[in-house]
């Protein structure tokens, strides 16, 4: 009984949504693999922001010690 | 010509962008097919494969040629749709726009067919890839498998946990398969 509910399942599916024809981009995607690499890898990395953030947030913090962190730099 | 394919694969795991390029020309089709049964629409499959190759030149580190390229682009290809399902919203409809071959069979309403793809479209994404691989493009359990990371057995799982699920959607909405 379950089986053949199973059967009927799977009929029904294929049904409302037929396999795929192979079927290939309508357009060369190598560009946009290109871009989608560039555009990603001027991104700063998340430990730059952080770095930033910190030293930001510490010159806030105590603005006396700015001076020493230009010095530093 | 095989120890060609191999270089191109070192290459690749090193870094190199123009044996990536070689590698998203040999395999864009493929993957791009793939991604496309599982979504089955045409403009988010081209998204889709642009963000697996995209993904596959992040990971280039952790490719082992020895396991080969293929499976390899399928299973980041799966997380990519999968993580692509999980954004949507989970009332929406799976938006089918490519013609499928064949007609279909008119002892089954268009009523309850277009039901049928409204309510699979509501399956959890895990259950709904599995399900449309195995049962509509009838791709091999062990493929399923391996695209997924999981086992034989719990491919098998989701697809009898998602046709269980599609019954009972369809029958609170008053349609008995």
């Amino acid at each position: 009984m379950m089986e053949r509910d199973d059967g009927q399942m799977r009929s029904l599916l294929k049904q409302a949504m037929p396999p795929m024809a192979d079927d290939e981009p309508r357009r060369d995607l190598w560009p946009a693999v290109r871009v989608h690499m560039t555009a990603r890898q001027s991104l700063p990395h998340w430990f730059d922001w952080v770095l930033a953030c910190s030293v930001l947030g510490f010159a806030l913090a105590f603005p006396a010690a700015i001076p020493i962190l230009l010095y530093c730099m | 010509m095989q120890d060609e394919a191999n270089d191109v694969l070192k290459a690749f795991r090193v870094g190199d962008a123009a044996a990536f390029e070689t590698l998203f020309r040999l395999h864009q089709r493929a993957v791009y097919g793939w991604v496309l049964r599982m979504v089955r629409n045409r403009a988010v499959a081209e998204d889709l494969t642009v963000e697996t190759f995209w993904r596959i030149y992040q990971g280039h580190a952790r490719f082992n040629p020895e396991r080969g390229f293929e499976g390899w682009a399928r299973s980041i290809a799966t997380r990519a749709a999968l993580d692509w399902m999980r954004r949507q919203h989970a009332e929406t409809e799976l938006a089918v726009d490519v013609a499928a071959p064949g007609g279909s069979d008119p002892g089954v309403a268009e009523e309850i067919r277009r039901k049928t793809a409204q309510a699979f479209g509501r399956l959890p994404p895990k259950l709904r890839v599995a399900a449309v691989l195995a049962v509509v493009e009838e791709v091999p359990h062990k493929d399923v498998g391996a695209a997924l990371g999981i086992s034989v057995a719990a491919v098998k799982v989701r697809v009898f946990r998602a046709l269980r699920l599609l019954r009972r959607d369809l029958e609170e909405q008053g349609i008995r398969p």
